[in-house]
């Protein structure tokens, strides 16, 4: 059966990318020692070694001080605690400030909570608008910041799409921002190890990275959060990283999360340029191969890894389902609703009709993608589309 | 081959697909998401539109080591499906949905898109037999006879049959659950779905009045008299005998039953037992198995879902099939199939339309 189906081609690494190898070693070194890092006895200062020098790691690959790194579960709690933590702090220091500033194409790890803020904490949610390119213009933050800044409670803009790879301008946003003293939150969970990510320079107040994201593993991430940002805590408990984010502390994922994050944005600049060549062929191969087929997100401002495509006349489903049986595993970039595929959110905010939206696939390359991938995938594309289009899409040519 | 298989979430439908994959098959499960609303979520319950389905689904395929992925058909199944048994209610009739998801939704839709992207046949865990023959596939009754749900495939056609499966038809549904057990599917011990899966709560009858409203009138008996008053006649099914709250009793003391429902004039007729028997019907839309039959057909007949065989001659007539009944038989609804069964052997079905009653003395 399963043995049967060709070696896999991972085109999804947006979604996890393999473990480093080197990451692999230290979280296994440690999996094996006891020490719980807030003990005050030799193994537990064992464990908190291990933790401190990985944040020192991390901070330091990041462009930020250790005491600004907080460790959390993954990019989703990073997420909620910046937005929950800004929201409240925010709020206790002046209760004019209900306006959160966000864009439709965050993803739901941003979105979501805010949606809820605004269900259940009186938060005004406000979109910013984005283009077709996926792009949002520091113009329009400025235009809604500057409409009533003292109700502004924080401003949120991802640092690169998970979907369509598109890259924002942050710096130029949190520099805006500060001219009015708003805190501005970036989740950089996809730009880590493809662009450059300098804490300090972006001048943001609070940045989300994820560790199985640039080759650690799951479960473990951090809300890098400035040393004069002042957040409440939401997880409440023994009072570990700085008060904010109580539990134990996860040493073993912690050092492999240390080791891929110093690999990864060491070999950044080499890897973006040999990623980008990559992408490159598979999208001029794609658009040579396939009529009607078309990039999305921004040509030039985009992540290198990420080539988002859409066919015309097909389900995404389809796609994914044939490209699957081929050994190629790619996503179609949107969210589920128990399982069932709804046509993305970001190709929505980005003025796609629900026809269009529905046939997308999205490739992300990553460390372990090679010449041979590329190659595979612009082998099938062309009948896998030609099948699709024979499904057909979903809603149409109903006999009812 | 390449197949697949539709997983409900149930017993059943995973051990088919299991068969297929152990026979050599190249396999992918698909779960049909047929709810608008599939956050419903029944715990313990049995259906096909619950999150607690698609999961379970999605286990079964794991433990099998086969693709699995969720199709959405919730706007296809409404408009053919729930749309379909609202409107025949509606129309004083009794229709069986799932012989209407299985001719539009799960043989139609659902095998079109798999023939497009590639596949040779769609396989399920219904029981009932199919059978190569010389002449071409034959749809059979399964083994268990207490499973057997032949009845709600009997509208598939002969092309539709060439790209089917049904690997349980050959046994028990006991050794089934032994089967799914022994192959580690945590599904082994799963409630058998009995209710309409779209009706959440198995209550048809608030189901059918949200969708429809009240709409009440009178009940009365075969000479028009009036007896009893009712808040809308999609509330019955010819031949009911519960629930007609009649406060005066019959003049012979016996139980009554439905005999015609008239939504146009709002009308419910009910009658003694005897005036339920039927000589005849009439039905429409016939759907073939096999080939077309070109003579008067003396064979036997289902009339309704676990129903009884009677012995019955059948005729074709343009697009409608004439039936008349050499043994007795009673409670004929319109709306619900009548099934030609040849043996073990399914002939065809049509849907009935009218019925010829011994005394027809109602209006």
């Amino acid at each position: 059966m399963t043995s049967l189906r060709p070696r896999s081609v991972y085109l999804d690494h947006a979604a996890t990318t393999p473990m480093l190898p080197a990451a692999i070693e230290a979280m296994a070194a440690h999996l094996g020692r006891t020490g719980n890092a807030s003990s005050l006895h030799g193994a537990g200062r064992a464990a908190r070694r291990t933790v401190e020098e990985s944040r020192e790691t991390i901070a330091a690959a990041l462009g930020a001080q250790p005491s600004e790194v907080v460790f959390t579960s993954g990019g989703t709690e990073a997420d909620n605690l910046a937005l929950k933590g800004l929201w409240w702090a925010r709020l206790t220091e002046d209760p004019r400030r209900r306006r959160i500033l966000l864009s439709g194409i965050e993803h739901h790890a941003v979105l979501d909570p805010a949606v809820w803020l605004g269900q259940h904490e009186g938060a005004e949610i406000e979109w910013l608008p984005v283009d077709e390119l996926g792009r949002i213009r520091p113009d329009d933050v400025r235009r809604a910041i500057e409409s009533a800044p003292e109700t502004v409670s924080f401003v949120t803009v991802m640092m690169a799409n998970n979907e369509v790879g598109t890259l924002q301008p942050i710096e130029e946003i949190a520099a805006l921002a500060a001219e009015y003293g708003i805190p501005v939150h970036t989740d950089a969970v996809q730009a880590i190890g493809q662009v450059p990510v300098d804490f300090a320079a972006l001048g943001v107040d609070a940045l989300t990275v994820s560790a199985h994201k640039l080759g650690g593993p799951y479960g473990v991430g951090a809300l890098v959060v400035h040393k004069e940002t002042k957040l409440t805590p939401v997880q409440h408990g023994g009072g570990q990283e700085r008060d904010v984010r109580s539990g134990t502390l996860d040493a073993p994922a912690i050092a492999g999360f240390a080791v891929a994050a110093e690999h990864s944005i060491a070999d950044q600049p080499l890897e973006s340029v040999r990623l980008t060549g990559l992408r490159d062929q598979l999208i001029k191969g794609v658009l040579e191969t396939v009529d009607g087929a078309h990039l999305s997100g921004d040509p030039v401002g985009r992540l290198p890894g990420n080539a988002h495509l859409s066919f015309s006349g097909c389900e995404g489903d389809s796609l994914l389902l044939l490209l699957d049986a081929r050994g190629i595993e790619v996503s179609t970039g949107s969210a589920c609703n128990a399982g069932v595929a709804e046509p993305s959110h970001v190709l929505l905010a980005m003025g796609y009709d629900d026809q269009r939206a529905r046939g997308s696939l999205r490739f992300t390359l990553g460390h372990t993608s090679s010449q041979a991938d590329i190659d595979a995938v612009l082998e099938n594309i062309g009948p896998v589309v030609e099948r699709a289009q024979s499904a057909g899409l979903q809603n149409v040519g109903r006999n009812s | 081959m390449r197949v697949l298989a539709a997983m409900s979430g149930g017993v059943d439908s995973a051990v088919a697909a299991a068969r297929m994959a152990e026979a050599g098959h190249d396999v992918v499960g698909v779960h049909l998401a047929l709810s608008r609303n599939p956050q419903s979520y029944r715990t313990g319950a049995r259906g096909c539109c619950t999150i607690e389905d698609s999961r379970d689904a999605r286990r079964a395929a794991d433990v099998i080591g086969i693709p699995f992925y969720i199709w959405d058909l919730a706007e296809r199944f409404h408009a053919d499906v729930v749309e379909d048994f609202v409107a025949e209610y509606a129309a004083g009739r009794t229709p069986n949905p799932c012989l209407r998801c299985n001719e539009k939704v799960k043989f139609s839709a659902v095998l079109e898109r798999a023939l497009a992207l590639d596949f040779d046949a769609v396989v399920t865990g219904h029981y009932a037999r199919i059978v190569d023959t010389p002449a071409g596939r034959e749809l059979h009754r399964a083994v268990d006879p207490a499973k057997d749900q032949s009845y709600v495939l009997g509208v598939l056609t002969q092309e539709q049959l060439a790209h089917a499966f049904f690997p349980l038809g050959d046994t028990a549904k006991t050794e089934i659950r032994e089967e799914a057990a022994r192959r580690g599917l945590a599904v082994a011990d799963k409630p058998d779905s009995h209710d309409i899966c779209f009706i959440a709560d198995g209550n048809t009858a608030g189901f059918l009045s949200e969708h429809l409203g009240e709409a009440p009138g009178d009940i009365v008996d075969a000479q028009g008299n009036k007896l009893g008053d009712h808040s809308g006649t999609h509330g019955f099914t010819v031949g009911q005998r519960k629930g007609l709250r009649i406060g005066t009793p019959a003049a012979d003391g016996k139980p009554r039953f439905v005999l015609d429902i008239s939504p146009v004039d709002r009308t419910v007729t009910v009658g003694s037992r005897a005036e339920l028997a039927v000589t005849g019907l009439t039905a429409s839309k016939p759907r073939w198995c096999g080939p077309v039959p070109t003579s008067e057909l003396h064979v036997r007949a289902q009339l309704r879902a676990h129903g009884e065989e009677v012995a019955v001659i059948a005729r074709l007539e343009g697009d409608q099939v004439l039936v008349e009944f050499t043994e007795p038989a009673s409670a004929v609804a319109p709306g619900q199939a009548v099934v030609l069964y040849d043996g073990t052997r399914v002939i065809g079905s049509a849907t009935i339309d009218a019925v010829d009653r011994v005394a027809a003395a109602h209006a």
